[in-house]
């Protein structure tokens, strides 16, 4: 048993971290004023390996395997927690659509998506009248003669707007419950597909979170992910890995928080002396680490499970809902550390406590994790 | 990443969860009510290797590494806590310092029949006056030629009642401050060595602690562990490994609870179902349950660094915090889950509870922790 990272794990974390603070660091708070990022972050993003990680070479994908992805994601969060969540669901999008697609399906869209010339992917799930229950979606695909017209709502979708390529799920059988659900892959631009409302957010604010319409969206036959009525399991297939995606970018956050944190603990003095130097504020610190440690090493957990192949869905629960947590402790302690100047804009901590908070929320909430973890414990 | 157990650490787990399922669970209560020290169960552990699973064969142990010592911990202190820290008390913090600084008679003398079970031993640091600062001793060891007479009394000491031998630190240069404590091996029919009565604990009770008295209690140059003025760096190395061991004995506690709390849930019914139907229930086991498999994995990590022979300090310590603190929230929530029978003798969630509560004191307390931890923190 050894929970060091490999070789290779560590020098695909290292590449991570020297994009995260050669590219995107410099352009954080631009992002942030402009509510996304350049393209050409995408494609500095997409030249390092990082967007699709775990896909075949062939499709341009760097099969890093599911840990060094958790740990390049983990990587990226410490520095930009809105590209992280714009690289987290490119992530997911490519591997659900490497591992559920066709091979028409994989060359089309897998290229352009590793490369960042789609700019990314997204997920298009939510709906205004359905979040965490996927049962109360009301988004239609009808069948037509050479494909599907779709029709609903879509919202909170992550890059809705920018993605090059959206996966849609829709009702195809309104009579069969959780087994009528499809998938579609829908492009950018695809008639019928209109971008509604910008959402303006508490943070991660650099990427761009939107409302979709389908008024008789025509998509081919052949933009069918998966078969009729599949759409359900390909979507908790897809949350698991995502889990594990938000829980290493939880675990980002908190590494943020904590150095920046001890940063400013050795240099503000109080009293006459460093205030990391007070046991009150070495004691957070302490707390911050082991919430650090104890997220990261569940997050490596779920991540190891998935790479050997082996049932995660837990385990994935269980990183998200203790690193999300977690890292809500930790910014707000940062913010706490820093005192009056952690309550500006002038230090990062600032940004890190609004950016963090949707991490208890999306990709599922603490309390759906609760749910699955209870299940799985009841069974 | 590799966080799969090796076949020989899976056996030691099986092994011990049989153990602790037969011998020590349908016992634990009686023990606890009782105070009674668990004799024949820690014979047993004896004849298992599990008094000295670090220990190498040839000394009398079973020559494990750290990670199987902490699945042992864990099994066995989820069948009864107090017979864990007797366990525990033999492994980390007797044989192993006696195995590591000993010379090879003090070895014979003083390891092989402890690592084998066949005797007991104990850690005498602590000091009605000095606890988590141990540089504030006040036992003296004063040298009369060869020997060391040694004055002054300890507290708290876990197996003192059943030891045959303590390890005991004492000052040998008091104005050297920490660098002034030696170790002296000391059996407890020494003349001028008095034992107080067995301490009435809210916990642990299968376990005994006591105080120690020493007046005018000599001893042989040859019963000194390692030189003069290193009893400080030992007793701190031996409390990082210790840790690890403390650390698995909150989890087997914590998990002895998530059990039985998962149990009576799918069995309690209320408001026509069972309560593990409600969220309110359903969200406290899966939180208990992440916690749970959080400080196993923290435990784990440092265990793995040990057995790598790296420094391990703040890992042990991060390890040590987090699970006893998580074993008393986890405790404490099985016992709300139990309702009104919970807060019953009858129902061994109260007992988890108790003996949680000893986790975040002993081998350094939770205070002792975050200032290992921070420590590290800030220097990067």
């Amino acid at each position: 048993m050894t929970f060091e990272p490999t070789e290779p794990q560590a020098a695909v974390a290292a590449a991570a971290r020297a994009v995260a603070r050669g590219i995107l660091a410099p352009q954080v708070r631009a992002a942030e004023r402009e509510g996304r990022f350049p393209d050409a972050v995408m494609r500095a993003l997409g030249e390092a390996g990082l967007l699709a990680m775990n896909v075949p070479s062939e499709h341009g994908g760097s099969e890093t395997g599911a840990i060094a992805a958790a740990l390049a994601l983990a990587e990226i969060a410490a520095v930009d927690l809105a590209a992280s969540v714009v690289v987290g669901v490119t992530n997911m999008v490519a591997e659900t659509i490497a591992r559920f697609g066709t091979e028409p399906q994989r060359r089309r869209h897998l290229p352009p998506l590793a490369s960042g010339a789609a700019f990314a992917g997204a997920f298009a799930l939510s709906e205004p009248g359905a979040g965490s229950d996927p049962a109360a979606l009301t988004t239609r695909a009808t069948r037509t003669g050479a494909g599907w017209v779709i029709d609903g709502e879509k919202q909170w979708i992550t890059s809705g707007d920018l993605a090059g390529v959206l996966i849609v799920w829709a009702r195809t059988d309104p009579a069969a419950g959780g087994g009528g659900f499809t998938a579609f892959l829908v492009e950018r631009g695809a008639p019928g597909l209109t971008v509604g409302r910008h959402e303006r957010k508490m943070g991660i604010r650099g990427s761009t979170t939107v409302s979709l319409v389908l008024d008789r969206c025509e998509v081919a036959d052949e933009a069918r992910l998966g078969a009729p009525g599949a759409g359900l399991p390909i979507a908790l297939a897809a949350l698991d890995g995502g889990r594990v995606g938000i829980a290493a970018q939880a675990t980002g956050t908190i590494r943020a928080a904590l150095d920046a944190s001890r940063s400013y603990a050795l240099e503000r003095q109080a009293f006459g002396r460093p205030i990391a130097e007070h046991q009150a504020i070495a004691f957070a610190l302490a707390d911050m680490a082991v919430d650090h440690d104890t997220a990261r090493l569940l997050t490596l957990r779920a991540a190891a499970l998935k790479e050997a192949g082996r049932p995660f869905h837990r385990e994935a629960s269980m990183a998200k809902l203790l690193a999300s947590e977690a890292a809500q402790r930790a910014v707000s302690r940062a913010v706490q550390i820093h005192g009056g100047n952690g309550y500006t804009e002038d230090y990062p901590v600032a940004r890190l406590f609004r950016d963090a908070r949707v991490q208890t929320i999306y990709e599922g909430t603490s309390e759906i994790q609760r749910l699955v973890i209870a299940r799985e414990l009841l069974r | 990443m590799d966080i799969e157990l090796t076949d020989e650490q899976r056996q030691v787990r099986d092994l011990c969860r049989e153990f602790a399922a037969k011998e020590l669970r349908p016992n634990a209560r009686r023990w606890d009510e009782h105070h009674e020290f668990p004799a024949e169960a820690v014979r047993q552990l004896g004849a298992m290797g599990l008094m000295g699973v670090a220990i190498p064969a040839e000394w009398g142990g079973a020559g494990m590494d750290a990670v199987s010592y902490a699945l042992a911990m864990e099994e066995i202190s989820r069948g009864c806590a107090g017979t864990g820290v007797i366990m525990s008390v033999s492994n980390s913090l007797y044989c192993d310092p006696v195995f590591k600084y000993g010379t090879d008679a003090q070895r014979e003398r003083f390891l092989r029949p402890h690592a084998s079970g066949a005797k007991l031993g104990a850690f005498a640091l602590t000091e009605p006056a000095s606890g988590s600062d141990a540089a504030e001793m006040r036992t003296v060891a004063v040298r009369r030629g060869d020997r060391y007479v040694l004055d002054g009394s300890k507290n708290y000491i876990t197996n003192g009642p059943q030891a045959e031998h303590l390890l005991v630190f004492a000052m040998t240069d008091r104005s050297k401050g920490h660098r002034g404590i030696s170790a002296f091996l000391v059996p407890t029919d020494a003349p001028g060595l008095t034992r107080g009565k067995p301490d009435d604990k809210v916990g642990i009770r299968a376990s005994g602690s006591c105080s120690i008295f020493f007046e005018g209690c000599a001893v042989e140059e040859s019963q000194r562990l390692g030189g003069e003025g290193d009893g400080f760096k030992i007793a701190m190395a031996t409390l990082d490994g210790g840790r690890i061991g403390i650390a698995a004995q909150a989890l087997g506690i914590a998990r002895a609870a998530l059990e039985e709390a998962v149990a009576y849930a799918r069995d309690r019914k209320a408001f026509g179902q069972p309560i593990a139907q409600f969220q309110a229930i359903q969200f406290m086991l899966a939180d208990m349950a992440t916690e749970l498999d959080a400080a196993r994995l923290l435990v784990w990590r440092a265990a793995t660094l040990k057995d790598r022979g790296v420094r391990h300090s703040a890992e042990s310590a991060m390890a040590k915090l987090y699970a006893s603190e998580m074993s008393e929230r986890v405790t404490s929530r099985a016992i709300q889950i139990h309702g009104g029978l919970g807060y019953m003798r009858e129902c061994d969630a109260e007992r988890h509870w108790r003996d949680s509560r000893i986790t975040q004191i002993y081998e350094g307390t939770s205070e002792i922790q975050r200032l290992v931890i921070s420590s590290a923190v800030l220097k990067g």
